[in-house]
């Protein structure tokens, strides 16, 4: 079944959470006439991007990461012009002109862009492709999404959307039970540990903000981008009062087997429907 | 004779009519008009004011279905309606993402109005554009406890399930709160 919308209505860092929770492997394409931007995925980690239908070579990567000048780059198009990327990168490296560590760097840096591109699109079809992976001849690399969501979030907030989205200070926050996540391996500021540090059932967000010395703007940036990456959950605060209920009519106690029974009387018609 | 009732809610055009329309052995009673806006004109008709279904249980016993207006606009209706309910079923359009993050105000909203138990019925399953259950569920930030069912309106038996599976979550409910609201709190 489909995995497809717009990125107006369903956020690239709704999506990249998606991917990263569901461990998905795939291709998502997204599209903004007339560009096209592809990014592959293997179980939920970013394997490799391209915004055209062959994508730009490992030369052209390399040059833009000013790891190869134009005279090299004029010499490798003449003498290995039909070389994979991965032949290509065999190549530089055996010949000592550059280190794996170097090549996968500066792919790293032009995926990233790629999809960095897709946080300045306010709109723009996408659809996942489970079964397109990345071309065998291309280099994958393998990057978690926890960072990019994050720091995707921060370019793609707006004041509206966070008001839309965290509409009330006085709700709570807690730690989603996700295993393999650890927030040791989480690139975050000194502002966003501070709030982490009083994350708690008991605290609403509204005074964790004044803890923190947070407006209510900066707090909302701060906690929707745990929420987006699936680090925390927006409850209701611990020993809060519910909301008031009209209040209505106690009928003498009944006791639970008579409830019980009520409840399965109805369970059975609607079984016989 | 002892009525119950439970509420059927979710955004605009996400099915809440059919759904009650399946099951219910009454014509719905339906306050349908026309719809003016032409940004919310994917269909002729929408609820206004609540729909409104109703299934004998026994000679002693109706269930009714209450469906609600999905537009904001009609949104004052929506705690006059939770008011006693035994149960809600929030019904998502699973071919339109961009109604996922409303689904998911209107059910914090109704578990403000009334801590009962309730379900999310994934309406839309046969549309080509329906997005996977598993998917859904990460999108409408579901916790795993919550059930989060395959549906489709028009067809009687997965209104039958969602309704069945609300049951038995009312019923887990009763046998695990020892002080929880009683069922004739939600008995009118």
């Amino acid at each position: 079944m489909a995995l497809k919308g717009n990125i107006r209505d369903f956020s690239i860092t709704q999506l990249l959470n998606l991917v990263n929770v569901a461990r998905k492997t795939g291709t998502l394409v997204v599209e903004r006439s007339p560009e096209q931007i592809f990014v592959s995925f293997r179980e939920g980690k970013l394997a490799y991007a391209r915004d055209s239908e062959d994508g730009v070579g490992l030369t052209m990567v390399l040059y833009k990461a000013r790891k190869l000048n134009a005279g090299q780059v004029r010499a490798i198009n003449e003498r290995a012009g039909g070389m994979s990327d991965k032949e290509l990168g065999l190549l530089l490296i055996n010949s000592g002109y550059l280190s794996q560590q170097e090549i996968l760097v500066s792919l790293q840096s032009h995926y990233l862009e790629l999809l960095n591109r897709l946080f300045t699109w306010g709109e723009g079809l996408f659809h996942f492709e489970n079964d397109l992976l990345p071309p065998n001849d291309k280099i994958a690399v393998r990057i978690g999404l926890e960072n990019l969501i994050i720091e995707g979030t921060r370019k793609v907030r707006e004041r509206d959307q966070l008001q839309d989205e965290i509409p009330s200070l006085d709700m709570a926050l807690k730690f989603n039970e996700r295993p393999g996540v650890n927030l040791r391996n989480l690139n975050l500021s000194v502002d966003e540990w501070k709030v982490i540090s009083f994350i708690n059932p008991k605290n609403t967000i509204h005074q964790i903000a004044k803890a923190t010395n947070k407006n209510d703007h900066e707090i909302r940036r701060i906690v929707y981008s745990f929420i987006q990456a699936g680090l925390v959950e927006l409850v209701r605060p611990e020993g809060a009062a519910l909301p008031p209920i009209p209040p209505r009519i106690t009928p003498p106690e009944v006791n639970k087997t008579e409830q019980k029974s009520l409840i399965f009387r109805i369970i059975s018609r609607i079984r016989s429907l | 004779m002892q009525t119950v009732k439970m509420v059927v809610t979710g955004p605009f055009n996400a099915g809440k009519t059919e759904f009650i329309r399946s099951v219910s052995e009454i014509d719905v009673v339906s306050t349908e008009r026309k719809i003016s806006a032409d940004a919310e004109r994917v269909k002729e008709h929408t609820t206004v004011a609540m729909d409104f279904g109703r299934i004998s249980i026994d000679e002693n016993l109706v269930l009714y279905l209450f469906g609600t207006p999905g537009q904001r606009r009609f949104d004052f209706m929506w705690e006059i309606l939770s008011e006693g309910m035994l149960g809600f079923v929030v019904m998502v359009d699973s071919a339109r993402p961009e109604t996922f993050r409303e689904a998911r105000n209107i059910l914090e909203t109704f578990r403000a109005y009334a801590p009962t138990p309730y379900v999310v019925a994934a309406n839309k399953q046969d549309h080509e554009d329906a997005w996977e259950i598993d998917d859904m569920r990460i999108a409408l930030r579901l916790s795993p406890s919550v059930k989060l069912l395959p549906c489709v309106a028009k067809d009687k038996e997965t209104v039958k399930t969602v309704l069945l599976e609300l049951l038995y979550s009312i019923l887990e409910e009763m046998e695990t709160s020892e002080v929880g609201p009683t069922l004739e709190d939600h008995a009118e």
